[in-house]
């Protein structure tokens, strides 16, 4: 069998840059904890609004004891629930979504705050968001004819702001 | 059946690709006009979803399919120089898989199939659009049988000797899509058809987007496969030269073969059902299949510099001037090596496990996919035709000169196609939507690339027109007087070869072992897992 040597060479190069660029996401998966959403966990789609966790009244934005940030939203032809969130600049927030009917994906474009929200599955991922603003939250997976119409907001906040509006909502809410 | 008549079985599925081709490419222009939303009377999304669902269907599946088994038929005839294994079963395959299509049509056109190429359920087509899917596949697998047995019958009356490898490649492709297609087949059989009829009333989607990913991606491979033979094959012989490696060009077939299809997780990076170490694993195999184009790009361009220095082109950039760029397969496959090298880098940042999150289903991936597919792939399907129809139809093409037009504006349309999108999606437009309603200051700086991309896909539709008509008047011209094809001979010629190099049933079995590991517990988890009566199979 006949190789040219120049052809070993490249072939050489080839497989090595590609081992390199596997050697560099795997790093950032670990490092930075960038990672698709992988949680493999089930939920009875058409039972959301029974459940403790997806029920109307608990969606939106938690902040744990220890300041760990969460929000719980539903998808739902055509919207994403709550309408708007906010959620803290710089700080890992750990988001759980679940599908009420069909197929559904979120996006924040500039974001990591990516993932397919599946019927009979709960999506979970950790995103910390480094710029402030607000961005559209639009989905991206063909789900009907209303499909283009379903977005929703999500308003990245500088830190102390994020606890001024979680007390006022607080005190809303006792109001 | 001689070579005489097997012209008409080839050119019988040539031209039932690219009729789909032209009426799938005015659909195109419909879409970008639609959803730009500079034209109001255009908009409806009714009719865009369905237009995306019926463009999606023709090109992915009709077009390529039909244009793949002729490609096999001709490249079996014509390199081995003896008649297909079994003409008779080559013409059933092509009947099944045309009923197969004008079922699908027929539920695509009347509206009852709006749920895109991919399918992805809960959403729900008419059991007519299942049937004729599985139904072009099914006609499909008599050419896979067709490659691999014709490839048999003559290695049996060629005991020792190299096959010839543009039936080599067409053997692999036969294979590599055979076990593609499972992944989709099951899927429609056992979940899809049952639920679409009313015999089930749930389907378990994680299961079923797991088995569409088993055939998302090594799709691409399939319709790949004739662009890459002709690249070896085809080319250098028509640019003045030979190739430059057989062996190497063998050894890139198979790993495409072997890596292409166990890696399809990388389409589900974004999907919750699958967890992190098994996507990470695809992961892996999706870069090492990116190896076989850098081999392909580089053998095919050391053999177009050989072809160059030949025709007396000197120093270091003076072979490329020198190659005949006026012939279309030439031609084709120039603009095809330059779109892939824009294109395959794109591929490699949607295959990245983590930078995926930033364009998952944006109109990123929607350009990269055109690139690879109609930049490169579809070229050369031009290029290819035009190089065959002389010797196909015995008359000599009707204008070279058109011929070059169409290549050079499809390649050019596709750049100013394509290249906004990878722009807009960077800038966050999702992929499949018909107008974008959003009230955010983001809709403001697509604006641009909206209109630019109306522009490409009419560039891009005069083009398709123009090959159309090209061949169509190529029937009826003076006589061609082209005789049998003769494929590219290597620089060192073949003598002997390995085994493994020589036939594809080894690299089958280590593509079983590869699949039973990526796939196994993947798909089933999904019998184990309590999915709350979502049924993950049923009969």
């Amino acid at each position: 069998m006949h190789v040219d040597p120049l052809e070993r060479k490249w072939a050489i190069l080839s497989v090595t840059l590609m081992v390199l660029s596997m050697v560099v996401l795997g790093f950032y998966a670990l490092e930075a904890n960038i990672r698709p959403p992988s949680n493999v966990e089930t939920i009875d789609s058409t039972r959301l609004h029974l459940t403790e966790e997806f029920a109307e009244d608990n969606l939106g934005v938690k902040t744990a004891a220890d300041g760990a940030v969460h929000v719980t939203m539903v998808a739902a032809r055509y919207g994403f629930f709550p309408r708007t969130v906010t959620v803290p600049q710089g700080v890992p927030v750990t988001i759980r979504i679940a599908s009420a009917d069909v197929l559904h994906g979120l996006h924040a474009p500039g974001t990591n705050f990516n993932t397919m929200v599946v019927p009979g599955y709960v999506s979970q991922l950790t995103v910390t968001f480094p710029r402030t603003g607000e961005f559209p939250v639009m989905c991206n997976e063909f789900c009907g004819l209303g499909h283009d119409y379903m977005w929703s907001r999500l308003k990245v906040v500088p830190k102390d702001q994020f606890r001024a509006s979680l007390k006022e909502e607080v005190r809303h809410e006792q109001g | 059946m001689s070579r005489v008549e097997s012209r008409g079985l080839i050119l019988a599925h040539f031209w039932v690709a690219f009729l789909a081709f032209v009426a799938a490419a005015l659909l195109g222009l419909y879409q970008v006009s639609e959803r730009s939303g500079l034209f109001p009377a255009l908009e409806s999304n009714h009719l865009y979803f369905q237009s995306v669902s019926t463009h999606g269907v023709l090109m992915g599946f009709v077009l390529t399919t039909f244009f793949a088994m002729g490609f096999g038929y001709y490249c079996a005839i014509e390199s081995l120089k003896r008649p297909l294994w079994s003409p008779g079963l080559a013409w059933t395959g092509f009947w099944v898989a045309l009923v197969g299509t004008v079922l699908a049509a027929v539920a695509l056109l009347g509206g009852q199939a709006s749920i895109l190429y991919t399918f992805y359920p809960p959403l729900q087509a008419s059991p007519l659009f299942y049937l004729g899917a599985t139904l072009l596949v099914v006609g499909s697998w008599f050419w896979c049988l067709e490659m691999v047995m014709t490839m048999r019958a003559w290695k049996q009356e060629h005991p020792g000797e190299p096959v010839p490898l543009a039936m080599f490649g067409n053997a692999v492709n036969g294979t590599l899509w055979f076990v593609t297609s499972l992944g989709v087949a099951l899927e429609v059989l056992f979940q899809l058809l049952p639920w679409s009829l009313g015999l089930k009333e749930t389907v378990d989607v994680g299961l079923a987007r797991t088995l569409f990913s088993w055939t998302l991606h090594a799709i691409v491979y399939f319709w790949l496969f004739p662009a890459y033979i002709a690249l070896y094959t085809l080319v250098p012989r028509a640019a003045g030269g030979r190739l430059f490696s057989d062996e190497v060009a063998r050894i890139a077939l198979i790993m495409l073969l072997v890596f292409g299809v166990p890696i399809g997780f990388h389409h589900l990076y974004m999907d919750p059902f699958q967890a992190a170490g098994w996507k990470f694993l695809h992961m892996t195999g999706t870069f090492m299949v990116a190896v076989p184009s850098f081999l392909t790009a580089f053998t095919v361009t050391a053999s177009l510099e050989l072809a160059g220095r030949l025709r007396g082109g000197k120093g270091l950039f003076g072979w490329i001037a020198a190659l005949p760029w006026t012939n279309p397969i030439v031609l084709a496959g120039i603009l095809a090596l330059l779109l892939l090298s824009v294109g395959g880098f794109g591929g490699l940042i949607n295959a990245s496990y983590s930078m995926n999150s930033l364009v998952h289903n944006t109109q990123w991936v929607t350009g990269h996919f055109h690139l690879i597919f109609a930049g490169t792939t579809v070229i050369m399907y031009f290029g290819i035709a035009y190089h065959v129809w002389p010797r196909l139809t015995g008359r000599a093409l009707f204008s070279e000169k058109l011929a070059r037009i169409q290549l050079w504006s499809w390649a050019i349309g596709m750049v100013v196609l394509t290249f906004p999108w990878h722009a807009l999606g960077l800038q966050g437009q999702p992929r499949r939507i018909s107008t974008t309603p959003y009230d955010t200051p983001l809709v403001e700086t697509w604006q641009i690339n909206e209109v630019l991309m109306i522009v490409g896909g009419i560039i891009l539709f005069v083009s398709a027109v123009l090959l159309v008509v090209n061949l169509a008047a190529s029937h009826a011209t003076r006589d061609s007087g082209a005789g049998a094809e003769s494929f590219a001979a290597p620089v060192q010629p073949l003598l002997r070869l390995p085994t493994v190099l020589n036939g594809v049933g080894f690299w089958f079995w280590v593509l079983v072992i590869y699949m039973v590991v990526s796939y196994g517990y993947p798909i089933g988890q999904f019998f184990v897992l309590d999915t709350h009566g979502a049924f993950p199979w049923s009969i």
